[in-house]
């Protein structure tokens, strides 16, 4: 496939992310991961804009009804912006300290609630905001620069 | 070394991907946690784990590790057996606990490299 982004042109996408459907889980950050090696994003970037993505698509699955990731790719820059419906994050800055997590002893079980999936996403991304309203639902938007 | 050696010298059983065993291996990752692998693994080893579900497909995905050795004589779900076909992600399966694996890895030589 050629590159598209040869051209001034962006590349925009969006994929749906359904709450507690572990069968699907991580399928939007795979497709996200193909597009990008097929559009000849380089290996590095590419790990570190799926291990975000990852991350931020399990949260949706864990802790929301439901999502959407999209994603844009300019020239100099992949954004991801990854928002769901569900019960929101009331206190963000604890939420991005290490170790802190609020799953459950199942969910623990299956190997998550490390609390170590927030800052995964602040350690890859060169730009991240947060923003999110209890009851409402969470927005995470983070960029790697290419 | 690559990952079929390491799966005829530990007696790993294969259960998906055997058409990936020609894989470099170069190093190594042990951990039950996902988002642990996800930040420290690199692309190429080998993780070493007792988590059994689908979404560990995924996390080797996301790394590019080079299989996944599941420990303690358990067996993966049905739908990580399909998932990991799919995606190309070689599954083994062993008996010994992950200390044991571990160790042996480090006598054939296979240690945490920092792959790039
Ligand atoms: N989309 C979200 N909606 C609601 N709460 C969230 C969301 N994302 C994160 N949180 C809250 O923030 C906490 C920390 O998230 P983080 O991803 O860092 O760790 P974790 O998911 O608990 O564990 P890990 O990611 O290591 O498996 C979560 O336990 C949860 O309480
Ligand atoms: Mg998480």
């Amino acid at each position: 496939m050629r590159c598209p982004m040869a051209s001034e042109t962006s590349f925009q996408q969006e994929f749906a992310i359904e709450g507690g459907d572990f069968n699907n889980a991580g399928r939007a950050s795979s497709r996200l991961r193909n597009i990008l090696k097929q559009i000849g994003i380089s290996p590095l970037v590419i790990r570190r804009v799926s291990t975000a993505s990852y991350e931020a698509e399990m949260n949706v699955v864990l802790y929301a009804r439901r999502g959407t990731l999209s994603f844009m790719v300019t020239p100099e820059k992949i954004t991801i912006v990854v928002e769901d419906e569900g019960q929101g994050i009331a206190d963000i800055g604890l939420a991005m300290q290490e170790g802190y997590s609020t799953a459950s002893r199942e969910i623990r079980e299956m190997g998550f609630g490390a609390g170590m999936g927030l800052p995964n996403i602040k350690k890859n991304a060169d730009e991240l905001e947060i923003s999110s309203e209890v009851g409402l639902g969470t927005t995470v938007r983070f960029s790697v620069k290419i | 070394m690559i990952l079929k050696d390491v799966v005829e010298k530990l007696g790993l059983k294969e259960r998906t991907a055997s058409e990936k065993l020609a894989v470099e291996v170069n190093g190594g990752y042990a951990s039950d946690l996902l988002s642990d692998v996800l930040a420290n693994a690199q692309p190429g080893n080998l993780w070493v784990t007792l988590q059994v579900h689908q979404n560990v497909v995924g996390v080797a995905v996301v790394r590019e590790l080079a299989g996944i050795v599941i420990v303690n004589g358990r067996e993966p779900d049905e739908e990580t057996l399909k998932r990991a076909q799919e995606e190309g992600i070689p599954i083994m399966v062993t008996s010994l606990p992950t200390f044991d694996v571990v160790g042996r890895l480090y006598q054939l030589g296979v240690s945490r490299a920092p792959g790039r």
